[in-house]
């Protein structure tokens, strides 16, 4: 079987942090990781290669640097690593970046055969949209199904694949043909240590350039200029004041001091006469 | 990217999502946003939905301010699969050319919203906490926290119709404004052969489905709590004050609370007037959630923990101490003893 896993190389959105003077980022000394969902998503797919035979291919679409995150991916089991990366692309939305992934996931189609299960975290803690994937698997016109917790049952054989997904008010299993496309929650499994086996393959297989060059791909849907939404503007939430921290004796005199305050709150929601 | 004629698409839409009989509460929150919006552009609020039988929802949709309600009604859209949903939906914006569709962004939501943009090759602006109209240009302005809520981005898609945007649940007032509407009901095709996905199974989580939105106290607890059992004094001091419950994801994952009550980035974003936050550090991502809170009381043993960085007022010591002192407070002054 052949699957192939989207992932995105972001900053540690945990670390970084808001400079208020100039309402920027602060984003220097922040490690650039591969999206932790997109890392389960790498981890399910190095699974089932395990279990049924065949091969994982990642892409990553990015600047050079994302090499890194690609040799990661390989260290962690995938067989092929293909970096989407040309100027052409830089300010894409997320539905220039479905269509540039499409493309270059096509190109590696042709080059490693068709997939049966599309992989990819479900969103990316920087821009938190969620959107990519689904782009992708409506672009691929192959079932989508999201927020996929648990893989139950693959079906080679059927073609068919079993898994279930989070909804709103629980849970639910569904039952979708092959080829499909799952994103994944960070519960879908527990990350395995990188093998020594794969740390050297990953250390000895070069990471392959996609670009507008060598891909088929329309330059005039990619990028800043052709991305339907646009930013008007950035800017740092206003920042909250830190309050009063509340000082006393004793609990009981702390707690006082605080029905004090909130009091007139409480009476104007009608709380307390 | 292919320019649209954009003057032919007009109103306001809004997706009404709902689980079984009932209608999400975020589906009222966006009409009722929508008609603030309806008034800057001079246009008028519709709904939309599609299912196996949806008609029923007309006369809520109608109490919050739509003038016409889309439905699609089939016996294949039963159980909500993205994929028939999908192309309902795609038919009904490609026919009837709205300038602006909101859903909400719930797991259904964003589901959803995804597969249609790309199907219509338009832009798509995810989570927004912010619309508004561009005063000049009439453009829609979407307004989204980024990097976990370190970054606030305000998004427009100028040459592409419809506008959309998913956005959070809880962030508008749901408001009654009742008109006189109409029922538009529409047929759709569907090659069934094309639809292979089913659902197998469904298992709805214990506990009823909160929406903490609605509440103007809420008590939230976190991993400080310790334990399931001592949650129990969250849920107390919530009842005394005559709000509700909540929980941070560090608790939700240690199994101490559901889902469904998680304040969060990946849970609901609430504002009530009183927030107290107990044996919770605060990270970031629940500060998304919480952080508009017009007052936030937070108890944790750690003096350094961000959660006082945001805290109207604060509280140093141990929360299984401060609570059961706090309830026995607030239950003789709220005259409960």
């Amino acid at each position: 079987m052949h699957f192939l896993v989207f992932i995105k190389q972001v900053p540690d959105a945990a670390q970084v942090r808001v400079d208020y003077e100039t309402g920027t980022l602060i984003r220097e000394g922040v490690p650039a990781i591969i999206n932790p969902y997109d890392k389960h998503a790498i981890e399910a797919a190095v699974r089932l290669k395990k279990e049924f035979g065949g091969k994982v291919s990642v892409i990553c679409m990015g600047p050079p640097m994302a090499e890194e995150a690609l040799k990661e991916a390989m260290s962690m089991g995938a067989d092929n690593a293909y970096l989407l990366s040309d100027r052409v692309f830089a300010g894409s939305d997320t539905l220039a970046t479905s269509y540039a992934l499409w493309a270059g996931a096509k190109k590696i189609i042709q080059e490693q055969g068709p997939v049966d299960i599309f992989f990819a975290g479900k969103q990316a803690i920087d821009g938190d949209t969620a959107q990519t994937g689904p782009g992708i698997a409506t672009r691929f016109d192959v079932p989508l199904i999201t927020y996929v917790v648990e893989i139950k049952k693959v079906d080679p054989e059927a073609r068919k694949i079993q898994v279930v997904r989070l909804i709103e008010s629980g849970q639910e299993t569904v039952e979708a043909p092959l080829p499909c496309f799952l994103t994944v929650e960070e519960e879908l499994n527990t990350l395995s240590y990188a093998p020594l086996p794969y740390l050297i393959r990953a250390a000895r297989t070069p990471v392959i350039l996609l670009n507008s060059k060598n891909t088929e791909i329309d330059v005039s849907q990619c990028g800043l200029k052709n991305s339907p939404t646009k930013v008007k503007k950035a800017f740092t939430p206003p920042k909250r004041e830190r309050g009063e921290m509340l000082e006393g004796d004793s609990i009981d005199a702390i707690l006082n001091t605080l029905y004090e305050k909130i009091e007139p709150v409480l009476k104007e929601m009608g709380k307390v006469q | 990217m292919i320019k649209q004629d954009i003057s032919k698409y007009k109103h306001i839409w809004v997706f009404i999502e709902y689980e079984g009989d009932e209608v999400a509460r975020v589906s009222f929150e966006l009409l009722s946003k929508a008609r603030e919006l309806a008034k800057d552009l001079g246009c008028e609020v519709h709904a939309f939905t599609v299912g196996e039988k949806v008609s029923q929802f007309a006369d809520q949709v109608f109490k919050y301010g739509a003038k016409k309600f889309y439905i699609i009604e089939d016996p294949i859209l039963k159980d909500y699969i993205t994929e028939p949903y999908r192309d309902a939906i795609t038919y009904l914006i490609d026919k009837y050319k709205p300038e602006i569709v909101l859903i909400g962004a719930t797991t259904l939501g964003r589901d959803l919203a995804g597969t249609i943009a790309t199907t219509l090759k338009t832009g798509l602006t995810a989570d927004t906490t912010g619309l508004d109209i561009d005063p000049k240009t009439k453009n829609l302005l979407m307004t989204r926290p980024t990097f976990g809520g370190n970054l606030m981005a305000t998004i427009f898609c100028p040459d592409n119709r419809p506008q959309m945007s998913t956005s959070r649940p809880g962030v508008y007032k749901a408001v009654e404004a009742p008109v006189k509407g109409e029922i538009i009901r529409e047929k759709y095709a569907f090659d069934k052969s094309k639809y292979t996905k089913r659902i197998i199974e469904k298992i709805i989580e214990e506990g009823e489905k909160v929406n903490l939105g609605f509440y103007d106290i809420i008590v939230s607890g976190g991993f400080g709590m310790g334990s399931k059992e001592n949650f129990k004094l969250v849920q107390e001091l919530a009842e005394v004050l005559g709000g509700t419950w909540a929980a941070s994801r560090k608790a939700v994952q240690a199994g101490w609370a559901p889902q469904t009550r998680q304040v969060g980035q990946t849970g609901q974003t609430v504002h009530p007037k009183i927030y107290i936050a107990c044996g919770i550090s605060g990270a970031i991502q629940h500060q998304a959630g919480m952080k508009s809170s017009e007052i936030i009381i937070a108890i944790n043993k750690d003096p350094d923990a961000p959660i006082f960085e945001i805290a109207t007022y604060g509280i140093v010591g141990d929360v299984l101490e401060v609570l059961p002192k706090m309830i026995e407070l607030f239950k003789k002054k709220l005259g409960k003893a």
